[in-house]
């Protein structure tokens, strides 16, 4: 579903080097996890293949579905299916989730030649997809994030994932800030939203999330590239030891630079 | 409020590279006088115009009054003065006699209105709505007439009600808005050719909206229009004006002068839609709008509300102003005010609380973009004896990329303790994070923004009456267009 080749990225008009040869593969109805330490690359990467015009692909390519999309703009990438769980979730005052949701949803039918649905039907259906996260359907006619607190930041992200259910979708710190109810409600959101024709990848600091959503493959990114790939065992070891013996580990062993 | 964008974001699409689309000029002959200003040049035109003798001398003191003022500079806003001896006072499309149908109206005029989409012809006026056109500054036709003569409405142009309604005019016309208040004021008074009159009698509400669509045409005619809208005891009335003018390079200016009068229980709501020629990129041309707009709720109960939206114009100078006198009289401001290229506005409002338990919200939204400088400019005054006031304020800019600037300026004094006064403001950039957020979403660019700007100004617009909200949101995407990116 999605291949990232060789992808080195830098800051528009800056000659800083942040993603320096990522190669990563996700296939339909798995759910990977990147870890790694503050500044190692993780979020850029997740921001890189959503297609945020602040950075600029300078070598390599990312495939989604076969297909190369470095030179798409961010909003005919999620017409393909492609959706960002904010770390900082945006606001938009005066504009409430549904508006925003509907537009989106229809623009994305639209593109994809799907029929859109009216006022009536999308209330239906968005109303439905309330109960993924546990919220209350005033959710819907607050402004986008205005005033929401950090937690219902994070949730309406995944309320969002699940109405405009996307086929491969970036989680950037979605459990930072959040406390261990809200932590779960979260996840068992991601849990229901996951299955077989869809991806998920997951961007985190911390192992703490994934005893909530169980990936199948983590890797760990330093230096702006991902340095060790494994299983489930892999962040276990991380939890343990931290990211300073994986990379004394890596150097010994000739493997970091 | 979905509905509403969708459409906003639909009329949208079809109007992306669309530039300033009321920039045309129609063909007409014109009756004018000699450029400059004299006692004679006033009284030639009140003869013309073949006044009373009491209007001549009203405009001969203000003339004289007018000399001996001083232009101001104390607004933020730079410019090359207008040159008073160089532009036509009276200009007027020849066709003259009184038109009582739209088949007397010069067909060039008329078709100006249609390019407008103004609805003058009598059809389309099923839809609800009387208007008054002013072409450069004779008022052309006045719609509906006879249907709000049956409710006792008198809604007519101003040369007309000096004829016929001469003790109303006496009356009411200078009593907000004095010939001394201001040097745009007097100069208004002096030479002041034509405007809107709307009378509302006692215990009516007025059976449609009405609307005066005002149109500047000659190249070097100054617009000097007076409007004047009574509201008796308990009636009630919502008015709009509008206004566009053709692309000229060289600046023209719009000094009007609006006064409102609302009675015990009676109600006002004015909104304006202005969207005059505002420059090129290079700041050349665009008019001067200089306008002093007041009104005054005189009795108890009364309110009154000021709705604009301020898009055009090179410079815009304006205070849609409320004199609380009456007790328990509500003033309301609601103002978006966009700038772009090097457009410059300096615009807010003044509330005077005079009266007890008088109350005034003004909710302010500016944006720039460009090179542009938008001002808000602000003042609250409770007076001693206007105990147990309130007045609550929100300014709000917000900033379009890296070169244009935001300011607020409030003024706030209070004499007594138990009245309250709340001021907020907020500045923010329409950034990177917000639209991308968006696209991420899967909305296009220039919806995204169209969406953030109508988030912005949506406590303003709702005010707006129905009819004009959606040209008032096409306006600001086309406006807007363009400008971040």
């Amino acid at each position: 579903m999605l291949e990232i080749k060789n992808l080195h990225a830098s800051v528009e008009g800056e000659d800083i080097e942040i993603l320096k040869g990522v190669n990563l593969k996700v296939n339909a109805g798995e759910i990977h996890a990147i870890m790694g330490p503050n500044g190692s690359g993780k979020s850029t990467l997740a921001k890189v293949v959503s297609g945020h015009p602040e950075y600029e692909v300078t070598e390599g390519e990312i495939l989604f579905n076969g297909e190369g999309i470095t030179e798409l703009d961010a909003d005919e990438r999620a017409h393909m299916g492609l959706f960002l769980a904010f770390q900082y979730p945006v606001e938009v005052p005066g504009i409430t989730n549904k508006t925003l949701l509907r537009e989106a949803y229809n623009t994305i039918a639209r593109a994809n030649d799907r029929e859109e649905l009216d006022p009536l039907e999308f209330e239906d259906y968005i109303t439905e997809k309330l109960d993924v996260i546990e919220m209350k359907d005033q959710f819907l006619s607050r402004s986008i994030n205005t005033g929401f607190s950090g937690g219902e930041k994070k949730k309406n992200e995944i309320f969002q994932m699940a109405v405009l259910n996307p086929v491969l979708s970036f989680l950037d710190e979605t459990d930072s800030g959040l406390d261990i109810d809200a932590l779960k409600v979260v996840s068992e959101g991601v849990n229901k939203i996951a299955n077989d024709k869809n991806a998920i990848v997951m961007i985190t600091h911390y192992q703490r999330l994934l005893n909530y959503i169980k990936p199948d493959h983590v890797h760990v990114m330093m230096g702006g590239k991902l340095i060790k790939s494994g299983g489930f065992e892999l962040a276990e070891e991380l939890e343990a030891n931290g990211y300073d013996a994986l990379e004394k580990e890596l150097v010994l062993n000739g493997e970091a630079q | 409020m979905s509905e509403e964008l969708s459409d906003g974001v639909k009329e949208l699409e079809s109007m992306i590279g669309e530039e300033y689309k009321y920039g045309f000029t129609t063909d007409v002959e014109y009756e004018d006088f000699p450029k400059g200003i004299s006692e004679e040049i006033v009284r030639e035109l009140s003869r013309v115009k073949e006044e009373p003798e009491w209007m001549t001398e009203f405009r001969v003191k203000a003339y004289h009054a007018w000399k001996e003022m001083e232009e101001p500079t104390w607004f933020n806003a730079t410019y090359k003065k207008p040159d008073f001896e160089n532009m036509l006072y009276y200009s007027a499309p020849k066709k003259k006699p009184q038109l009582d149908s739209m088949d007397d109206v010069d067909p060039n005029i008329r078709e100006t209105y249609e390019k407008l989409g103004i609805p003058l012809e009598e059809q389309k006026m099923l839809s609800g709505v009387a208007v008054d056109a002013v072409f450069d500054s004779v008022s052309i036709f006045t719609s509906f007439k006879e249907k709000l003569a049956e409710a006792g409405v008198i809604f007519c142009s101003m040369s007309e009600a000096i004829k016929e309604h001469p003790e109303l005019v006496k009356k009411y016309m200078a009593s907000v808005v004095p010939v001394r208040d201001n040097f745009y004021s007097a100069l208004n008074s002096a030479v002041f050719s034509d405007g809107s009159f709307c009378y509302i009698p006692k215990n009516t509400k007025c059976p449609m909206e009405l609307s005066t669509y005002f149109r500047i045409n000659n190249m070097e005619s100054g617009q000097f229009e007076r409007t004047l809208i009574v509201a008796e005891e308990g009636a009630s009335v919502s008015y709009l004006e509008g206004c566009t003018a053709p692309m000229y390079d060289e600046n023209q200016l719009h000094a009007a002068v609006v006064e409102l009068v609302a009675l015990d229980d009676a109600d006002i709501k004015y909104s304006t839609i202005q969207n005059w020629y505002s420059g090129d990129e290079n700041g050349k041309g665009g008019i001067y709008n200089f306008v002093t707009k007041r009104g005054i709720c005189k009795g108890k109960n009364s309110h009154i509300s000021w709705t604009q939206l301020e898009t055009g114009s090179a410079v815009t100078l304006k205070y849609p102003s409320v004199i609380l006198k009456g007790d328990n009289s509500v003033g309301e401001f609601y103002s978006v005010a966009v700038t772009t290229k090097k457009q410059q506005a300096d615009t807010g409002t003044k509330m005077i609380h005079l009266g007890k338990n008088t109350k005034s919200t003004i909710i302010s939204k500016g944006i720039s973009a460009g090179q542009s400088n938008n001002s808000y400019r602000g003042e609250v005054r409770i007076s001693k004896n206007a105990t147990g006031s309130k007045n609550y304020s929100v300014c709000d800019s917000m900033l379009i990329g890296q070169e244009c600037g935001a300011h607020t300026f409030p003024y706030i004094s209070s004499e007594n303790p138990s009245s309250s006064v709340e001021h907020e403001a907020t500045t923010s950039r329409v950034g990177e994070e917000q639209i991308f957020y968006l696209m991420q979403r899967g909305i296009s660019e220039q919806d995204a923004i169209s969406m953030i700007i109508n988030g912005f100004v949506k406590d303003v617009l709702k005010e707006l009456p129905l009819e004009f909200a959606v040209e008032a949101n096409k306006l600001l995407d086309v406006k807007l267009e363009g400008s971040v990116g």
